[in-house]
């Protein structure tokens, strides 16, 4: 209990003016029930001494210039009615079931866990001296420079569940991660460590509501050769805030390929730390956001940051983001070339479309290249549906509503191609469609 | 990559045998050197005794001092910001002088003809002709019709004072008043006291409010209704004295439907101490006027070590404040050791345009953290962004810009397009834009790109006969062109000479 110890302690308050202070920091800690030692206590023990450092973001915070951190950094969530159960998007995939319940594992619920070149286990079962320890919170802690990522170390320090997952082979199965709330308080913190051994293969499919409010990080170490592929599609459950933290570490020849699609949330953010660490390794991260203001208003933040430290390697950011009815989207994306890093190819395209007066898109995408045989490139653009494109469509006798989802899906299609897997994408087409259709006469 | 080459070629064939010339024949600084002459200091440090000082040395009326100790006294509770991708070791404002002058320009000199010749060899040594009968440097025979060369009306700015403006006469006969701003203080107190901080207010940011409280001259343009300007204004600003920082402060203001275009050169001898430089610009544009602003600047960068050099931190903003109105500015920044320098384009009119061409060369341990704001608040406001970055040497290069579309600037456009390129790899190019669209019926694009010099391209040149140095020099004075183009004639051959002079010895 040595790490709850630290926190309650009274701390000096936080320096500076751009973060909130520490009693700000204290209230959110007092809400929060830390776990016991045992597993990650180091990391844990690590953590807490970070977050003093740091501090809680404030709204002056260049980081949190689109965003404001207020809901993240209060105590409790708002509660939250809990939805029905609707059918999931991957329910006609095979697929290895893993379910989550307010944020614990549910294991009556789930799969059997044994499965072949994947050892899978919960935070909750396993003890000190497991082999996430090398990673749980180191590589998040690495994600923290040069950027502070306060609420990632709030996870790390607090975290009680999540699962372990190590990759030993090439797995055809997706695993799935499906989220159900049941509390409609729940105040969710989940971290997940996954570890790809060098030539392993997965993908990982994440759905589903988390929690009232939801904390996650996803730390993945995808070693020399191996391939991870992530898909996430959160459910239409509009009012819940969240934030997400994704760092990976890409190994020499390795790949890592993330997509999400996100139709909901009153304040989503989503970052993402992608360190390529080997030669010729190649990371690609994207989504496809559609935000519709009118339930309940709609924000969305994307945040990534790529850095490439070995030679040969390719980077894409993707993001694309359909905005109505008042939604904000945002996207602040960085591409980071460290001296030695030739022959980098970095691109990084970042568009919003916006159906109708009052939404706003609102973009960051940065370089900061240190070495000279580089290519490295950024496009972001805004604008409205293509009037001509429109006109086209209904002279050639497509309704005036069809003819948007077309285009609708057309602009989203490069995010789409992220997702390799036909099947996968056919689902999230699917599911695209239908919100666009569902909606479209609005 | 055929296209680039032809394209290569008529630069050479062009200007750019000059520019290869003038990188051989020239030390790599050529304005280094300094005037002896005898000075007047302000004592050391920033009080409000200083800024009294600096008031009453320029004889101005009490709402001036007031106006500046009001700056001061704000500028108290600010700290320097620390955003910018910049290092350099804490300023101390305490050891500065705030406030040098030659002592021959303590009794006003009349004319022109009374000013110390000391001072108006510097001018020419720099290529700055204070006598109107002459014309600046390099521009005959390039002009269309040579028997009419253009002419240019230069204030000459000394550490911290104007010494002298020349075809005032002239001007006055269009209407347009052009003189020192000291002067526009005194002369002309109501248009001054009307649009001075009224673009960059004194409370802007920690630069801009030291500069409203110490500055000690600039240039002050107005341009009456419905006139073009006759000719090219233009200010030169030397800064001489050692351990002093210059504080100049520009107001332009161009009246309904008026042009002018207005250039910025600036030089500084070379010390081992950094100097500091924090300047404010303010350009008026009413309905229907057009402010063309160019600048040339080449302060000292520092030496191959990092040691001395301009610290450069200047806030520049043009109000398009009526309809139609429209400001171009065109940068081309070779020299200071540090730049901070962001001009910016408030498109608050109707239909007002805004462009912003730049070309930004960092060499050696040279740091610029440069670019522009696009701020469209009114409707049908168009903007355009070219700016070009190279990087060399162990320089670290920023570009960093905002366009921002509000929510009433319907139906508007901006394209933003920015380059980097890198020359060795000890360097560092950064692209830091801010995109903030709240409309739906605006359009807003941004491109950005970072590469090395091609070596397709340096082979090609190779294979021609041509050495490394003269190589790269070309194919920046390619990477550049779109840039160069939209600077006047005068500008631009020293521009591009510049280009090749700042890149001297990043090669090999």
């Amino acid at each position: 209990m040595a790490e709850g110890a630290v926190l309650t302690a009274q701390t000096p308050a936080v320096e500076g003016k751009t973060r909130a202070g520490g009693t700000a920091l204290a209230a959110r800690l007092e809400a929060l029930e830390l776990p016991a030692g045992g597993f990650a206590a180091a990391a844990r023990r690590d953590a807490a001494e970070r977050l003093q450092a740091m501090g809680l973001p404030g709204a002056r915070d260049e980081y949190w210039r689109y965003t404001d951190p207020a809901p993240f950094n209060a105590a409790r969530p708002e509660p939250l009615a809990v939805p029905g159960r609707e059918a999931n998007l991957f329910d006609d995939i095979d697929r290895l079931k893993l379910v989550f319940v307010d944020g614990r594992f549910d294991a009556e619920a789930s799969d059997d866990l044994t499965a072949e070149g994947l050892q899978i286990e919960s935070m909750a079962q396993v003890g000190a001296g497991h082999w996430a320890e090398t990673l749980y919170g180191v590589l998040e802690a690495e994600g923290q420079t040069p950027v502070k990522r306060p609420f990632a170390v709030l996870n790390t320090l607090v975290a009680r569940d999540g699962l372990m997952i190590r990759v030993t082979g090439k797995v055809s199965r997706p695993v799935h991660l499906l989220y159900r709330r049941a509390d409609a308080a729940a105040d969710v913190v989940v971290h997940h460590v996954i570890r790809l051994e060098p030539g392993a293969e997965l993908t990982l499919l994440e759905t589903g509501g988390i929690g009232a409010r939801s904390n996650t990080v996803l730390e993945v170490d995808v070693a020399e050769g191996a391939r991870f592929h992530h898909i996430a599609s959160k459910r239409a459950d509009d009012a819940r805030i969240g934030i997400g933290h994704v760092f990976a570490r890409v190994g020499e020849g390795a790949l890592f390929k993330s997509f999400a699609l996100a139709v909901n949330g009153r304040v989503m953010r989503n970052e993402g730390v992608i360190h390529i660490a080997g030669n010729d390794a190649v990371a690609h991260i994207a989504a496809a956001v559609l935000g519709d203001g009118n339930e309940g208003s709609f924000h969305h933040d994307d945040t990534v940051f790529i850095t490439h430290a070995a030679e040969r390697c390719e980077s894409r950011q993707v993001y694309k983001k359909v905005l109505k009815n008042g939604a904000h989207g945002i996207f602040q994306g960085k591409i980071l070339v460290k001296p030695g890093a030739q022959k980098t190819d970095g691109y990084q395209i970042s568009q919003g479309l916006l159906l109708d007066e009052g939404s706003q898109f609102l973009a960051k995408p940065e370089l900061e290249i240190y070495a000279d045989d580089v290519k490295c490139s950024h496009g972001s653009t805004t604008g409205a549906l293509d009037e001509t494109a429109l006109f086209y469509l209904r002279s050639r006798g497509v309704p005036k509503e069809q003819a948007i989802v077309l285009l609708v899906l057309s602009f989203l299609a490069d995010a789409l191609d992220e997702i390799e897997n036909d099947d996968l994408r056919g689902a999230i087409l699917g599911r695209l469609d239908d919100w666009l259709t569902s909606r479209a006469a609005g | 990559m055929a296209e680039q080459i032809s394209e290569a070629i008529e630069v050479r064939e062009g200007v750019d045998r000059e520019t290869v010339e003038t990188v051989q024949n020239m030390g790599s600084y050529k304005y280094g050197w300094d005037t002896e002459i005898e000075m007047e200091y302000a004592p050391k440090g920033v009080n409000e005794d200083i800024v009294r000082l600096i008031s009453k040395k320029n004889e101005e009326p009490e709402w001036m001092l007031e106006w500046r100790l009001a700056a001061f006294r704000r500028w108290q509770t600010m700290t320097e910001p620390k955003w910018a991708m910049l290092n350099y070791p804490e300023i101390d404002y305490q050891d500065q002088y705030y406030y040098a002058r030659p002592k021959s320009m303590e009794v006003k000199p009349k004319s022109l003809d009374e000013v110390d010749p000391k001072l108006l060899a510097t001018y020419e040594k720099l290529g700055i002709p204070l006598k109107e009968q002459m014309l600046l440097a390099g521009v005959e025979g390039a002009d269309e019709s040579p028997a009419e060369a253009r002419k240019v009306a230069v204030d000459a700015v000394f550490d911290s004072v104007s010494v002298g403006t020349t075809f005032k006469d002239e001007l006055a006969k269009a209407g347009v008043i052009f003189c020192s701003i000291s002067e526009a203080i005194r002369e002309h107190p109501e248009l001054v006291q009307k649009y001075l901080g009224s673009v960059v207010p004194q409370s802007d940011n920690f630069f801009a409010t030291l500069n409203s409280a110490v500055f000690s001259d600039g240039s002050f343009v107005y341009i009456p209704p419905g006139t073009r300007c006759p000719m090219e204004l233009s200010t030169y600003f030397r800064i001489n004295a050692e351990n002093t920082g210059q504080f100049e402060r520009t107001l332009i203001i161009a009246d309904k439907g008026s042009y002018v275009s207005y250039l910025e050169g600036c030089t500084a001898p070379k010390r081992d101490v950094a100097q500091l430089h924090a300047a404010v610009v303010e350009i008026v544009i009413l309905e229907d006027a057009e402010v063309k602003y160019s600048t040339v600047q080449n302060w000292f960068p520092g030496d191959e070590e990092g040691k001395g050099g301009i610290y450069n931190f200047v806030t520049k903003r043009a109000d398009c404040r009526e309809a139609r109105a429209k400001v171009m500015w065109t940068q081309v920044e070779t020299g200071s050791a540090i730049t901070w320098k962001y001009p910016s384009c408030i498109l608050r009119g109707e239909e007002s345009q805004g462009e912003f061409y730049s070309i930004a060369i960092a060499n050696n341990m040279q740091q610029a953290d440069t670019g522009t704001k696009m701020i469209h608040l009114g409707k049908n406001t168009r903007s355009r962004i070219v700016s070009k970055g190279i990087s060399a040497g162990k320089a670290q290069n920023t570009y960093r810009g905002l366009v921002s579309m509000h929510p009433r600037a319907t139906n508007s456009r901006n394209y933003t397009q920015c380059d980097s390129l890198l020359i060795g790899d000890q360097c560092g190019a950064h692209t830091v834009p801010y995109i903030e669209v709240k409309n739906t019926s605006s359009r807003v694009e941004h491109e950005a790109t970072t590469s090395k010099v091609d070596d397709d391209q340096l082979f090609y040149c190779r294979a021609r006969g041509m050495d490394e140095e003269e190589a790269v020099a070309l194919v920046v004075n390619g990477f550049c062109r779109e840039v160069l183009q939209a600077l006047p004639m005068e500008f631009a051959m020293e521009a591009q000479s510049l280009v090749a002079i700042s890149l001297e010895g990043s090669v090999g």
